[in-house]
């Protein structure tokens, strides 16, 4: 910061960053870019509670018996693990952080259309994530993520109403930001930004935000019906007065279902910036890119019932919901091909965004493919509550998601803060990332089919090997998640200077100077062209220059 | 809001704005866009209050019957008109009609307190009738017990968003007693009439829900 200050000294032109370096300058401001970083700083804390929680659960896991922790406490270590990660990670990550840095610039707007909304956004998060913290500190909660009733109404005797009052607030700042990015999509364009000229981040963003808004509230309404049956004791869901347990399963993963998307939706956003500028090629199927994206939004909302295939639900439900469940599947392959294609004769460099993104495919097509597996009944009912399933969404949320958040980190930083990053230690980290990824997660497949269940702390021993191999992937998985903390750091303070277009990419953020000034533009831009012009049409892409961006070209971009 | 103590009057346009009619327009959208959550919010409530009827409709009858049909009717004809008035408001305040816009917000006002206090009394008289879910609870039923728990949550959840709209409506009244100007253009005006048709709306489905199902004959 200080550094910041003498630069503005210097006679540097004003940044956003360089507005103002007191507390209050950032917790008072109504700069998306500002609340992006808000953002970035409080979901790295919760990013590195919910790893330390796992990590105690890797460790006790080493062994065979119970031996770290007992019983309870490691039920509470993975309930903590996945409330935090899943509500105070995994769905704000992007859209909270890149979605409210990128969103205005990439159409060419000043802000977001609500900018106090948006800062409130951010105490609704805080707010929540005090509730979460105060549930751990106080001593934890132990149903596991899922709050499944009866357990969390009637018998749990752990910090269930904090914890559920966390999700619910942190809930409402979802819905926020929802509504803002969906707002700002419709009214804020620049000129010339037409909806099919838009870069896929944006769409993605769009399609996220609806997701936010319509099944955020169902999830609750479910918590809220908990909290007043274990508060209150209102009998809602207590079958001895005639309730029904399953109709909170059917509740929470209406909203958890498309939770997933949530999650997963930027990550493609993110990745369909990334893969053209380092192939040097324009988007392949720019048009059904964009249909595949509401098409994942939309029938995202009707396959819930596949977490419920050994709940007692009818098997007609069973049936119906394993179809959509394949269907769902149709356009995110569509992805996959199409990201592929767009790489096909690209003249590809590999910079770390890039390998991250690279990743980022693998360990999707990995997680989308045995989630087939999970969609088909017979096969979901053998691998029902094993470590199969607790593989196949990590593939999706950590190797999906968190591998498109740290491209994203490393795509963007020149922009976000004005300075370059350390190319050969970003590379190692990722490539770090993406083994130490598969060396925790892959055995977890194996044992998994083998039929090692999850959510106990001691197991029979023949599954100790894939335990042990999978808790040293974690070591791994964690030097490569501490690394970029570090070198990152670093580059904020001492790496050289980033001109306003490190990558050569196209899209208005890389035209303003790096980092943007407070209001993003001098002037607003004028679009008229679509995404993605690496090449003219009918020619070939070609390599990427060498060299700093000279800034002609990008002003006029 | 600062705006009230402040000697200069409040803008009503705003950062990153550069065209108060645009302004509107987004807020307007964003309230829409915010009712459509809420009303998945109360869905979510009016789905899982279904199921549990269709598992125990006798109790729910039960329930239903006991339910002050009254005090419902009472404020539903509240209610009704609060939004009649509030419409009203909404539609003088760009006419430049102050003074009306001012008297219909304050009479939308005095409904909602108006409907607030009727659902105090009854309240106490359920509580009094022991109908509140627990030991002791009023009705033998299968089911009575769980149509009371939907009942106090629903309506409670409800009553939640009303004091939220009569805070909201007050306001309006606050700052525009100050700078009638203030009403014409901010968009906080039909945003908050939209906010409050829907606190209505809403109550139409929880009077059928709550106050008819045991009295069909
Ligand atoms: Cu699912």
């Amino acid at each position: 910061m200080s550094q910041a200050a003498a630069q503005a000294a210097d006679g540097r032109p004003l940044t956003y960053l360089s507005n103002g370096f007191t507390l209050r300058s950032w917790l008072t401001s109504t700069d998306h870019k500002r609340i992006a970083i808000l953002y970035a700083v409080s979901i790295t804390a919760f990013f590195f509670l919910g790893g330390i929680a796992i990590g105690i659960v890797r460790l006790e896991l080493v062994t065979p018996t119970q031996d770290l922790v007992s019983a309870d406490t490691y039920n509470r270590l993975f309930t903590l693990h996945g409330i935090v990660m899943v509500w105070f990670f995994l769905v704000p990550s992007i859209p909270t952080t890149f979605g409210n840095f990128l969103l205005p610039m990439m159409i060419g707007a000043k802000d977001l259309a609500m900018p106090r909304l948006n800062l409130f956004s951010w105490y609704l998060y805080v707010a929540g994530g005090l509730f979460t913290v105060y549930a751990l500190i106080a001593g934890g909660v132990d149903t596991g993520w899922t709050f499944y009733t009866p357990f969390s109404t009637m018998f749990s005797n752990s910090h269930v109403l904090a914890a559920a009052m966390g999700v619910f607030v942190v809930g409402f700042s979802s819905v926020a930001t929802g509504i803002n990015f969906i707002v700002t999509t419709h009214m804020m364009r620049t000129r010339g930004m037409t909806w099919m000229r838009l870069p896929l981040f944006v769409w993605a963003m769009y399609a996220t935000s609806f997701v936010m808004v319509l099944a955020t509230p169902v999830l609750s309404v479910a918590l809220l019906l908990v909290m007043a049956e274990r508060w209150l004791g209102v009998p809602i869901f207590n079958p001895t007065h005639g309730g029904d347990p399953l109709l909170f399963q059917h509740l929470f993963w209406f909203y958890s279902h498309p939770a997933v998307y949530i999650m997963i939706l930027p990550a493609m956003g993110v990745v369909s910036e990334i893969f053209p500028c380092f192939a040097r090629r324009r988007i392949f199927g720019y048009q059904f890119m964009v249909y595949a994206m509401v098409a994942i939004a939309v029938i995202g909302f009707f396959v819930w019932g596949h977490h419920m295939f050994v709940s007692g639900q009818s098997g007609y439900a069973n049936l119906v919901f394993s179809f959509l469940s394949f269907v769902v599947a149709v356009p995110s392959a569509i992805k996959v091909f199409n990201w592929t294609a767009t790489l096909y004769r690209g003249q590809i460099t590999f910079e770390a965004p890039m390998f991250y993104a690279i990743g980022f495919v693998g360990l999707f097509t990995i997680g989308g493919l045995t989630g087939l597996f999970l969609a088909t009944v017979p096969i979901d009912i053998q691998a029902t509550d094993t470590y199969f399933v607790v593989a196949h969404f990590h593939y999706i949320m950590v190797g999906g998601s968190v591998s498109a958040l740290f491209a994203a980190i490393h795509f963007w930083w020149p922009k976000m803060t004005g300075r370059m990053y350390p190319e050969i230690w970003a590379r190692f980290a990722a490539i770090l990332m993406f083994f130490g990824f598969n060396f925790t997660f892959f055995p977890q497949f194996i044992m998994g089919w083998m039929g090692m269940p999850r959510r106990y702390g001691s197991y029979p021993p023949e599954f100790q090997i894939y335990h042990v191999l999978s808790s040293a992937g974690a070591l791994v998985l964690a030097a490569a998640y501490l690394l970029p903390l570090g070198y990152l750091t670093w580059a904020y303070f001492r790496a050289p200077r980033a001109p306003r277009n490190p990558w050569h990419a196209t899209g208005l953020e890389w035209t303003t100077p790096s980092p943007p000034p407070p209001l993003n533009f001098d002037a607003p831009p004028v679009v008229n062209e679509g995404p993605y012009h690496y090449h003219p049409a009918e020619v070939g892409p070609e390599a990427r220059p060498e060299g700093a961006e000279d800034e002609q070209r990008a002003s006029s971009a | 809001m600062t705006a009230s103590t402040a000697s200069s009057p409040p803008v009503a346009l705003h950062e990153p704005w550069e065209d108060l009619s645009r302004q509107r327009q987004a807020a307007t959208m964003g309230m829409w866009i915010f009712l459509l959550s809420e009303m998945l919010l109360f869905g979510g409530l009016f789905a899982a209050y279904t199921v549990c009827r269709s598992l125990n409709p006798m109790g729910f009858r039960a329930g239903s019957h006991e339910a002050d049909l009254v005090y419902g009717t009472i404020n539903t004809v509240l209610l009704i008109t609060s939004s009649l008035t509030m419409t009203l408001a909404v539609r003088a305040a760009p006419a430049r009609l102050h003074k009306v816009a001012l008297g219909f917000l304050a009479a939308t006002v005095a409904l909602g307190l108006a409907f607030l206090a009727v659902k105090g009394m009854e309240y106490h008289e359920d509580l009094t009738k022991s109908l509140f879910p627990g030991p002791g609870f009023k009705l033998p039923q299968q089911g009575a017990e769980q149509f009371f728990s939907f009942y106090w949550v629903m309506t409670g959840l409800h009553m939640l968003h009303m004091t939220a709209g009569v805070i909201a409506v007050s306001r309006l009244i606050v700052v525009g007693r100050r700078y009638p100007e203030w009403l014409e253009t901010s968009p906080a005006v039909e945003a908050t009439g939209l906010y409050w048709s829907l606190v209505d709306v809403i109550w139409m489905i929880l009077y059928v829900l709550i106050y008819l199902p045991g009295r069909g004959g």
